[in-house]
């Protein structure tokens, strides 16, 4: 049986966003099995980068429109400054040879990271299934995600 | 030391030197040596600890200029 590590990702921010899948990409090339819960902001990581996020209810859409998502849009939780703070990010981190948050997202699915969104921030926030990249494999509740995060060696709150 | 394989890891930061190793791995036979080169410091313990809970050999780590040389042994 493989060790489990359990990452709630409730962030939005693309520092944030890259620590996760960090660990996530660690932990799974060290042979564990690696679950991503994606709740309240941190469900901007995993939504598309293209098409309108469609949601019924005005409070919802205006929601929606000011808070769009997507892996491209993240701002940094610090030093974002209307994007040129992140801009600069983006330099360093290719001068680096560091993998973009895109990147990572798709080695993680490689590795075999199972990504979860809740339903319950979906619900509330009016945000649809489709609103999720394809990787996204299943939408579930906090009973699912303490079911596992029991058996879980590492379990992380980001 | 002798290696079956070699994989360059050299500019790359963490996690990237261990996941390809871990994917290099794979491609490997049991009793097979990777060697994998990297310059980021932080594989000195990375990469002992990734053996220690894969359960591959770690056989040493040499270090020469500001590089690491790595050899894993593959047990299974």
């Amino acid at each position: 049986m493989p060790e489990k590590v359990t990452l709630v990702v409730f962030s939005g921010e693309m520092d944030k966003a890259l620590a996760a899948f960090n660990i996530a990409i660690g932990a799974a090339s060290m042979g564990m099995e690696v679950s991503m819960f994606f709740t309240f902001w941190g469900l901007n990581i995993i939504k598309k980068n293209e098409g309108p996020i469609k949601s019924k209810g005005i409070m919802k859409k205006m929601l929606n429109f000011m808070n769009r998502g997507g892996s491209k849009r993240l701002p940094l939780s610090k030093l974002h400054m209307f994007g040129l703070g992140k801009w600069m990010m983006g330099k360093l981190m290719k001068g680096a040879r560091f993998p973009s948050l895109e990147e990572m997202i798709a080695l993680a699915n490689e590795a075999g990271v199972k990504f979860i969104a809740c339903t319950t921030s979906m619900g509330m926030m009016g945000i649809s299934k489709e609103a999720f990249i394809p990787q996204v494999e299943s939408f579930a509740g906090v009973a699912t995600y303490l079911g596992e995060a029991k058996e879980g060696k590492v379990n992380l709150f980001i | 030391m002798k290696a079956d394989a070699t994989l360059d890891c050299i500019g790359l930061y963490c996690p990237m030197p261990i996941y390809h190793t871990a994917t290099k791995l794979k491609e490997l036979e049991a009793g097979q040596v990777l060697e994998v080169l990297a310059d980021d410091d932080g594989i000195k313990l990375d990469a002992p600890a990734w053996c220690r809970a894969t359960g591959n050999e770690l056989l040493g780590i040499e270090e020469e200029e500001g590089a690491y040389k790595v050899y894993i042994k593959k047990s299974k």
